[in-house]
This record gives C-alpha cells, sequence and structure tokens, in this order.
C-alpha cells in the first residue's frame, strides 16, 4: 500500500478537537511527532506529540478555523509529506471532532514505478467498485420493478452502516455478527421503505416525477435525522483496524479489503444466481420486464416488490459496512457514495441488475485509476465526468435499451 | 432504382394537374378523390409498384430491435393526394415505419424522400416543417394546456415563439389573433369549439384523437401521417373523423393512415399498403386486397389480435377460399407475393 | 410568550432577508425548468456558485470593477448551461436528474480542491469583494436601523433591496414569457416533447433557452447569496440547497409566476421560526436538553424540510397558492 492512511481517533465528549493518526502501510503507526495547532489569528492552541497508535488529538476552545502544522523532521526517513506539505487549514463546525489527514506517503509508489501503482489503485478500483455494485443493485432492481428513482438509497446505506456500528461498537458484539444482524434490520428498514410510503403511494397513482421528489425529501429527513442520532463524527469499527498490508507482489492489500473483495464477488454471484434460478428471482426479472404481464400472468407483483426492498436494504446494509471499513462510519457516507451508485446503474442502464454491476465495477476502478492523472481529491470528478460522457454516447446506458416512441 | 415516377399506367390524369388542384374548397367532379383514384386506376397490384406522382418514396429501409426486424421495405411509392390505407397484423411494423419516415427513429439502412428531397438526415421537427406531419397511435394531447393552446401550438412560423419576440408582445400579437382564428374554424369543424377553455386532460379518448388531428391541421401540412385515428373511438364519431379524413384528400393533402377495421379501408382509402413481419407484402386498391393470399395468410396464419370481429374473420375466410378456387381456375389477378425482390429487379 | 414573540419577529425578518431572496431566485429558475418546461434539474446550485464565484473571483483574484464580476457569473452560468445541456438534454427526465445532480457535486468538488485553491481559495473560499457594491448603497451600511422590532444593518437593507428589485423583474419576465408563445412551446414540452417535435418545433432548442434562462437567474441568486454575506465558500453550495428551493417551489406552487417567491419566503419564515422557536423551547427546559439538544436544532431544520416535501407531494401537490385540478392531470 503506497497511499498513507490517517485514521482519526474515536470521538470523545462534547467540546470540539482535531484528531488524525499519522501512519503509511509500510511504516505502520508513526509515534512521537509533533503537532501544532494555531487558530486563524496565529495564537497557539496547543502542541502535542503522536502516541505509540500514530494518534494525536487537540481540544479545541470552540468551532472555527485553526491551523494544524506537523514537525516534518520527526518523521521516518522513509516516509515523505504528500502535496499538502507539512500544514494544513481547516474548519470545525459546533461539536464535531474534525479528522485532518496529511496524505502521508511512504515511498513506495515511486520506488514501485507506474505501472505497479497502476495495479494497486486498480486492485483499489475493483474493491470500491465491487463494493458499489452490492449497494447499488437494489437501487437498479427497485427501479426497474417500480420505475422510482430512489434518492434516499444512499440513506439506506448509511443506516445500515450505523446500525452494524451501534451492535458492534456500543454492545461489543463481533463485527460479523453484527453486520448480519445489521442486515436482518436493513432488510426491515427497506421493507418498512415499501410498505410505508411506496406502496401506499403506487396505489394513489402518484406520478414518477412525484415520487422522485418524494424520496429526495425521505433523503433529507432520513439523513439529518441520521445525524442528529448519530452526530457528525466519523468513526471506525472496533475489528479489523490496525492491520497491515500483506504484499501481493505488484500489489498489496490489507486483510479486511482482501475480505472486502471477496464477501462482494460472493454475494454479487449469488445474487445472479438467485436471479437466474430461483422462483422469485424470476419473478423479479418478469416484473421488471413488463409488470403488467407479469400480473395477469399470475405472479403477486407487490410481493416481488417488497422483496425486491428487503433485499435492496440488506445489500445496502452490507456494502455500507464495507465502506465503514474502509473509509469510516459517517452519518452522510450513503448519500456521498449514492451519485457513484447512479453512475453505476446508469452506465449499466436503469433497471438492469447486471448492468448495474459491470457499470459500478467501471466506476469503482476508473474514480481510483483517474488518481493517476488528477488530483485525488477531485477523484470523484472523474466518475461523474465518465457518466456524462457515456450518457452521450449511449443515452440508454450500456445494457440498456431505448424506449418506443408512439 | 426506380425511384423516378414511371410512366406506364398513368394515362388518365397527369400528375401535374393532380397536384395543381387548389387546396381548399374544390367542390367540382373532378376533385382529387377522382385524380388521386383515377391516376392509380391502372396500376398493376404488385408491391413497389411506380406512382404517377408520388408525394413520398422509401427506399431500402430496414430497422432492426436486437434480433427482430420491425421494418424491411424495399421500395414503396406514396402517391400525392391521394388516401394511402396502411394495415398489418400487430407487430407488423407499421408505428415503427411512421416513426423512421417522420425522423423519430433511425433506421440501420435506406433512404426515404419527400417531394424529392431526401428526408434521412432530418429530425422531427424539421420534417414536420417541410409539411409532414403526423400523428400518434397513443394520443399525444397536452394535458395542462387548454383545447385552444393546443390548436395554436401547431402553427407554423409563429413570430411569438422566438425568445426575444416573446418579450415584446406587439411583434406577435396580430399573429396571435390571425391563429386563433383559424384555429376557431378547425375546432368547429371538429365539434370542439364548446370545449376551447377547458384542459386538453379533461377531454375523452375519442375528442383526444379529433384535436389530435385537428392541432396537427394548424400547420397547413402537405402530408398527414395518422396512426390509427379511429382506434377507441365510438362508431358515430368515427364516421364524423372518416369525413374529416376524407375532406383532407378534398383539400388537396397526401393521407396516409393506419388502420384495423377493414371497412373503414375500403371506405375511404385509394390504394391500400399492406404490412406484415416488417415487409410491405402487397398494395393495391382495397379491392384487390381481401382477394390476396398473402395478406390472408398474414392475418390468419400470424398469431394476432387484430379487431377482426367473427363476421370479419368468417368473411376473410370465405373471400380466401374464393380467391384460392379462383387461383386454381385462372392463376391469374393474385399478383403480390413474398418474395418482392425478384420482382423489383425485373421491372 | 416574549421568546415566541421575539422568534416571530426573527421569522419575520427571514421572510424578508437575503436567504429568502436567495431561494425565491433559486426557485424562479427551477420553476422555468421544472415547472413550465419540465427539465429535472437538481444542479440549480451550481448556478448559484458560479455565479457567486464570478463575482468573488472577479474582484478579490483579478481585481477587476464589481460590475465586470456580475458579467463573469452571469457568462459562466451561461456556459455551464450550455455545457450541461449539450450532452443531457436529449436524455430522460430521470437521466437529467442525476446528470445534473453529478455536475453540481462534481463542480463543488473541484472548487474546494487543492489544486484550485489559487483561483477558488479552496475550502476557505474567497472573501472581501462587495465593497464596491456596498459604497454604492445611498445610506450607511454600518448603521443599524430597527424595523418593526428586528435590525438590520443598511448593508443588509441594501442587499435585500436590490435583491428584492431582482426578484420582480424576473418575476415580471416570467410572467411576459408564459403567456407568450414561447411560453406555450415550453409548456406542451413538459406535458410532451414528442407531439412538440412532431408540430415542427426544435424542443432542443426550447429546452436549451430553458435552461439558460432559469441558470442565470439562479446565478443572480448566488451573487446575492455571496455579496450579502460577504463571502465565497464552495462548501456553502450543497445539494441540499437545491432542494431546499425545489421545497419552496412546491410549497408555493410550481408553474406559478409568483409561486417560487411566496413559496421561499413562507419556507425561510417557518425554518427560521422553528429554529428560534426551538432554541427557545429548549433553553427554557420546556423541551428536555436529552431529547434535543441546541446544536440538533439546525439538524430539524432539514428533517422538517424533508418531511414537508414529502407531504406536500403526497398531500397536497399543487402547493398552497395551486389549482388541484390542474395538477391531477399531471400523468407523469
Ligand atoms: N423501441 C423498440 N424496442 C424494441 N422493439 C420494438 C421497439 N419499437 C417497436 N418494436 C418492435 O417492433 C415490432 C413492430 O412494432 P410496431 O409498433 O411498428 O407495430 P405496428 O405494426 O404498429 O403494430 P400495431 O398494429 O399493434 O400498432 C414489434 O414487434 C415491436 O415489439
Ligand atoms: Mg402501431
Amino acid at each position: 500500500m503506497a497511499l498513507a492512511t490517517v485514521v482519526p481517533g474515536v470521538a470523545g465528549a462534547a467540546g470540539e478537537k482535531l484528531v488524525g493518526t499519522l501512519q503509511t502501510s509500510r511504516s505502520g503507526p508513526i509515534a512521537g511527532v509533533g503537532i501544532t495547532v494555531e487558530t486563524a489569528d496565529g495564537d497557539e492552541v496547543d502542541s502535542v506529540e503522536t502516541d505509540e497508535n500514530g494518534r494525536f488529538s487537540v481540544d479545541l476552545p470552540g468551532p472555527g478555523q485553526y491551523t494544524i502544522s506537523l514537525d516534518a523532521d520527526a518523521l521516518p526517513d522513509t516516509v515523505k509529506l504528500g502535496s499538502g506539505g507539512d500544514t494544513r487549514t481547516v474548519t470545525v463546525d459546533p461539536g464535531r471532532s474534525q479528522p485532518v489527514n496529511f496524505g502521508l506517503s511512504d515511498g513506495s509508489a515511486n520506488s514501485g514505478g507506474g505501472t505497479i501503482r497502476a495495479v494497486q489503485l486498480f486492485v483499489d478500483g475493483l474493491r470500491f467498485g465491487l463494493l458499489i455494485a452490492v449497494c447499488a443493485i437494489g437501487l437498479s432492481l427497485i427501479f426497474g420493478t417500480t420505475g422510482l428513482v430512489n434518492f434516499a438509497h444512499g440513506e439506506l446505506v448509511s443506516i445500515g452502516a450505523i446500525i452494524a456500528w451501534y451492535i458492534n461498537v456500543r454492545a461489543g458484539v463481533p463485527l460479523i455478527p453484527a453486520t448480519i444482524i445489521a442486515m436482518v434490520v436493513g432488510a426491515a428498514v427497506g421493507a418498512l421503505n415499501e410498505r410505508g410510503i411506496w406502496r401506499p403511494l403506487r396505489r394513489r397513482g402518484t406520478g414518477l416525477v412525484a415520487a422522485l421528489v418524494v424520496s429526495i425529501g425521505l433523503s433529507l429527513l432520513l439523513r439529518y435525522l441520521i445525524q442528529i442520532v448519530y452526530g457528525g463524527f466519523s468513526n471506525p469499527y472496533g475489528d479489523y483496524q490496525s492491520q497491515r498490508a500483506v504484499s501481493y507482489g505488484a500489489f498489496s492489500l490489507t486483510n479486511r479489503s482482501l475480505f472486502s473483495i471477496i464477501i462482494s464477488v460472493i454475494v454479487l454471484v449469488l445474487v445472479a444466481v438467485m436471479l437466474q434460478r430461483t422462483r422469485i428471482g424470476k419473478a423479479m426479472r418478469a416484473v421488471s420486464d413488463n409488470r403488467d404481464l407479469a400480473a395477469s400472468s399470475g405472479i403477486d407483483v407487490n410481493r416481488v416488490i417488497l422483496v425486491v426492498w428487503m433485499m435492496g436494504g440488506a445489500l445496502a446494509t452490507l456494502g455500507g459496512v464495507l465502506l465503514g471499513l474502509s473509509d469510516q462510519v459517517q452519518w452522510d457516507m450513503g448519500f456521498r457514495l449514492l451519485l457513484l451508485m447512479f453512475a453505476g446503474v446508469t452506465l449499466g442502464g436503469l433497471g438492469t441488475a447486471y448492468g448495474a454491476l459491470v457499470g459500478s465495477v467501471i466506476v469503482g476502478v476508473f474514480v481510483q485509476m483517474s488518481t493517476l492523472v488528477i488530483p485525488d481529491d477531485m477523484k470523484y470528478v472523474g466518475g461523474l465526468l465518465l457518466l456524462i460522457v457515456i450518457l452521450i454516447i449511449r443515452p440508454q446506458g450500456i445494457l440498456g435499451s431505448r424506449a418506443r416512441i408512439g | 432504382m426506380p425511384a423516378e415516377p414511371a410512366a406506364h399506367g398513368a394515362h388518365a390524369a397527369g400528375p401535374g394537374e393532380a397536384a395543381a388542384v387548389p387546396a381548399r374548397g374544390s367542390g367540382s367532379d373532378r376533385g382529387p378523390q377522382r385524380l388521386a383514384q383515377a391516376a392509380l386506376k391502372d396500376l398493376p397490384w404488385e408491391v413497389g409498384v411506380a406512382k404517377p406522382d408520388p408525394a413520398i418514396v422509401v427506399d431500402g429501409v430496414t430497422r432492426t430491435f436486437g434480433g427482430l426486424t420491425a421494418v424491411s421495405v424495399d421500395h414503396l411509392e406514396i402517391q400525392r393526394g391521394g388516401i394511402t390505407g396502411l394495415i398489418g397484423p400487430n407487430g407488423a411494423g407499421k408505428t415503427t415505419l411512421f416513426n423512421l419516415l417522420t425522423g423519430f427513429d433511425q433506421p440501420n439502412t435506406g433512404t426515404w424522400s419527400y417531394d424529392g428531397r431526401s428526408l434521412g438526415k432530418l429530425s422531427p421537427h424539421q420534417v414536420a416543417r417541410l409539411g409532414v406531419v403526423r400523428t400518434f397511435q397513443l394520443t399525444k394531447a397536452l394535458s395542462r394546456l387548454t383545447v385552444m393552446q393546443n390548436m395554436l401550438l401547431g402553427a407554423q412560423q409563429q413570430r411569438g415563439e422566438n425568445f426575444l419576440s416573446a418579450l415584446l408582445p406587439g411583434t406577435w400579437r396580430k399573429q396571435e389573433a390571425a391563429n386563433t382564428e383559424k384555429a376557431m374554424d378547425l375546432l368547429r369543424r371538429f365539434k370542439l369549439d364548446a370545449k376551447k377553455d377547458d384542459f386538453a386532460g379533461i377531454l375523452s379518448g375519442g375528442q383526444r384523437k379529433l384535436l389530435e388531428m385537428a392541432r396537427a391541421l394548424m400547420s397547413d401540412p402537405q402530408v398527414v401521417m395518422l396512426d390509427e385515428p379511429m382506434a377507441g373511438v365510438n362508431p358515430a364519431l368515427t364516421q364524423s373523423l372518416l369525413g374529416h379524413v376524407k375532406n383532407l384528400r378534398e383539400e388537396g393533402m397526401t393521407v396516409i393512415f393506419v388502420e384495423h377495421d377493414m371497412d373503414v379501408v375500403r371506405d375511404i382509402s385509394d390504394w391500400v399498403v399492406v404490412m406484415a413481419a416488417g415487409k410491405v407484402i402487397a398494395e393495391g386498391p382495397p379491392e384487390s386486397i381481401s382477394q390476396n393470399r398473402a395478406v390472408v395468410d398474414a392475418y390468419l396464419g400470424a398469431h394476432h389480435d387484430a379487431p377482426l370481429t367473427v363476421e370479419e374473420e368468417d368473411r376473410v375466410l370465405a373471400e380466401a377460399s374464393a380467391a384460392i378456387a379462383r387461383d386454381e381456375g385462372t392463376d391469374a389477378d393474385v399478383l403480390s407475393s413474398d418474395r418482392p425482390n425478384p420482382e423489383r429487379t425485373d421491372r | 410568550m416574549s421568546d415566541l414573540l421575539n422568534a416571530f419577529a426573527i421569522a419575520g425578518k427571514a421572510f424578508f432577508g437575503f436567504q429568502a431572496i436567495f431561494f425565491a431566485l433559486l426557485a424562479i429558475g427551477i420553476n422555468i425548468h421544472f415547472g413550465y418546461t419540465g427539465l429535472l434539474n437538481f444542479g440549480q446550485i451550481a448556478f448559484a456558485m458560479l455565479g457567486g464565484f464570478g463575482i468573488a473571483i472577479s474582484v478579490s483574484q483579478w481585481g477587476l470593477p464589481f460590475w465586470v464580476g456580475v458579467v463573469v457569473g452571469v457568462a459562466a452560468a451561461v456556459a455551464l448551461a450550455l455545457l450541461l445541456g449539450l450532452p443531457t438534454l436529449r436524455l430522460r427526465a430521470d437521466y437529467l436528474a442525476i446528470v445534473t445532480i453529478a455536475t453540481s457535486e462534481g463542480l463543488r468538488l473541484v472548487f474546494r480542491s487543492v489544486s484550485a485553491t489559487p483561483v477558488t481559495g479552496g475550502t476557505r473560499g474567497l472573501a472581501a469583494f462587495n465593497g464596491d457594491f456596498m459604497d454604492l448603497a445611498p445610506w450607511d451600511t454600518q448603521h443599524r436601523y430597527r424595523i418593526l422590532g428586528t435590525t438590520w444593518s443598511g448593508g443588509e437593507l441594501w442587499v435585500a433591496l436590490i435583491g428584492w428589485v431582482l426578484v420582480i423583474l424576473f418575476s415580471l419576465l416570467t410572467w411576459q414569457l408564459m403567456r407568450s408563445p414561447w411560453g406555450r412551446v415550453v409548456k406542451a414540452i413538459r406535458e410532451d416533447e414528442d407531439a412538440v417535435r412532431a408540430l415542427g418545433k426544435n424542443v432542443y432548442a426550447y429546452k436549451m433557452q430553458s435552461l439558460v434562462l432559469g441558470g442565470v437567474i439562479g446565478a443572480f441568486g448566488g451573487m446575492v447569496y455571496a455579496v450579502s454575506t460577504g463571502s465565497a465558500i464552495p462548501d456553502q453550495y450543497q445539494s441540499a440547497n437545491t432542494f431546499l428551493a425545489y421545497a419552496a417551489l412546491i410549497l408555493g406552487g410550481a408553474a406559478r409566476v409568483l409561486g417560487p417567491v411566496l413559496g421561499s419566503m413562507i419556507l425561510l419564515f417557518l425554518l427560521q421560526f422553528a429554529d428560534t422557536g426551538l432554541r427557545a423551547l429548549i433553553s427554557n427546559g420546556v423541551i428536555p436538553e436529552g431529547l434535543l439538544s441546541s446544536t440538533d436544532v439546525a439538524q430539524i431544520r432539514f428533517v422538517l424540510v424533508g418531511l414537508g416535501l414529502m407531504l406536500l407531494l403526497v398531500f397536497r401537490p399543487q402547493g398552497i397558492f395551486g389549482d388541484r385540478r390542474e395538477v391531477m392531470l399531471d400523468a407523469r
């Protein structure tokens, strides 16, 4: 792993603070580096050193803008500062424990050369793309079966990840059983969505555009409700955090990333088998294909849609946990992923499950690989650009088909 | 390619004469109906036959959806000033052909032209501006516009439709008043004048068909393409719609319409084109069609649910057996075939 | 009780304040896009961002006069509309929604990125560019005035005055356009664009004109916001603002000239009233601290907006002032 990761510590009680962890995958945590925080006016707030886990935490007098700098001389020789230098300026919101990322790198990228970095990014992108696919299949199937473009799907991801976090960190259940419990809850949340909102709306004959705007309202409602309940922090799960990357020749991966890939692939294969072989899977495809025809041939359309929602909820939860493992759990993590999910689903053609898979993987790989040419903080922009370019060439998506006229 | 009108069979009325009929108020006995019928009278009943004065010429147009060939028309000419009925079982490709001709869909191959002008690269609004307007099988009434606004939308070359002139009402008031006048005329003819200030969304299905047709006529079109104008319209209204379609011909317009009801087709069309599985399998005057073996096969062989009533089906069957009997006797009149290609190269 | 009255007064200020103007201008633009033309533009905030930064960058980075900044902002909005419209206006409504929101998020990410910092100021944004504008005020912008129990600075009043003039001008423009044949074509496109094509109208060109017009109005909204806060920060231009503007539009009634204006005023009034009221209730101990802390109040606003948006669309899609009959005809 060539890129440095900075893992902010678990947020403490009330009060604003700056937190972060200095480590790179080769060197592991870096202890004893001086960190100085100043206010916008240049008054020093505090000066600390990172602990043996590479962590630091500075309490602040209040919200506002701060400059944080690190003592670059204290870094090991192999570790280099990123393009941002040794100083960061951050704005801290009230009550927030603001993570700070110094973007350290351990030089392995340069020593390994461009192709190695490309391979590494490709594998990372694959992990990310598969994760997007796990989240997005529900989105795509919901669109296919009901025509709804669900802007609240990101919140299913956040809710799932956060429920798993509560079960894991607060209740002390190991992450794997916690995830399984959370997936059950996620399925229930999906079912609640369908039974509480969308089925009644379909019965009222609400138009698709109106439904789309309703889903935006729901997304706002849920997102900020989550922020009230969970808070604005970003927190890691309790397990599998302090892993070092294992080298596989051309690339290296932490075990949790490796398992993220394996789990995603298994789940996606299972979904594909289900769609192809099982009764309910075939029914889903039939309803996607032509709802009226499916209804008239004796399929209970509402039941199929309910199952799609439950499946979508459970898969979004799983995807959320995988995302939380790599990027920490945050209140708006799902919303930020939503656009990439849309990109993936749209690329593949709205409504086709396999399209969602292909499109998501392309988006994930593209987003990661684009950092070869564009700065890291603009990588999502690359994914969104890809979406627009593909839509110009193929307005119906990669696997989608054109609607008829007249 | 026989794109130019062939001379044979066109002796009754010169093509120029047919085209020169004034647009309105022709009540004389040498009206356009006679002209078109006379012009078409002596044509052979074969697929791809050249018309004396074609308005639209289609050449080698194909359109596939995945593995399905929805349209594959080798050669087709539409007589100017006549009513051409386009029939065929469900899924024959009639609507797709309309979509192609009016620029709503792009073909895989082929060219087509209107008045000798190729339409291949044009977008739908450009086709419409040339005077070729269409209606849709699934009626497109603009629900949250009033009936009058629907009508006014049909008028062409409105100054007020330009963004900047829109801001200066003085530049378009007069034209708007004239258009409103014209729209009222048409609405009265289509018995919709009482509804002029209602939202189009509250009209009944049949009234929407009428409105769509009237709206298309606001643009003073040369060619009108109607996709099942009578579908879902009650018999009384059908009669009045039929009257309107005939009127269009009296006004010198070229009409192409898709219809499943054979009685209607027989009643008003000068020429009938039959499509099945994307191909034109037969064409000829209405009376030729029910004698045509390919047509009967297409209708009865293919599983379809066109609105053939029991009586109609009986009749088609009877006609079919009559045709077969005659075939065995004379082997004459049934000219069309499933394989139009070799025939066309003959000519 | 006095708390509540106070909350009412502060909310009353919100009724006329720069935020109401900001959302009114965003919503007037969205009304042209969505209400009249049927374009599902969820990237309206990007136009506002370009408007705000057009002034900010021109004045504080390039040292140009204020009015040139306004021109730059408008030009940037036009350019964005053209770039966005070129590929997307041929797309289905739902694809358009996705592409526009993606564009606005993408643009914000670019503006706040490290590489853009030399131009946009990155996450810190830009400040100190509204001096020229404030100098134009005919009264003392530093002086504080009391109006109906609320305090306004001279600068706030000046921004509000110009802002409302803009709102009125753009409302008049919308009114004139929508009663012209141009407006008829645009409304017909909302109903069924294929039918309009078949009648010989260049649908693509009309959609583009509508997108540009609504986008430019949104850019003016962003300018009002930037000038009145005196700073332009990329993270102020979050997509949630687009959704708030949609809520305002639907509240007031889409496809009505005054719908977006009244909707924004009412929305801002309600939000501010809920905000101040809730804070008062919490500090009075009426709402126990354990249930809701005063830091949560900012989030509660969005929760309420989300809930309101859903309930409105389900139970009163025509908005407060709309005509239900008309909405029921909506077949989409
Ligand atoms: N956009 C499309 N995508 C895929 N297949 C299509 C599309 N449009 C049409 N088809 C297929 O092309 C064939 C011809 O369709 P078309 O609508 O032209 O038939 P039609 O002759 O108008 O039938 P009807 O009399 O029922 O209206 C049908 O099999 C239809 O399923
Ligand atoms: Mg058809």
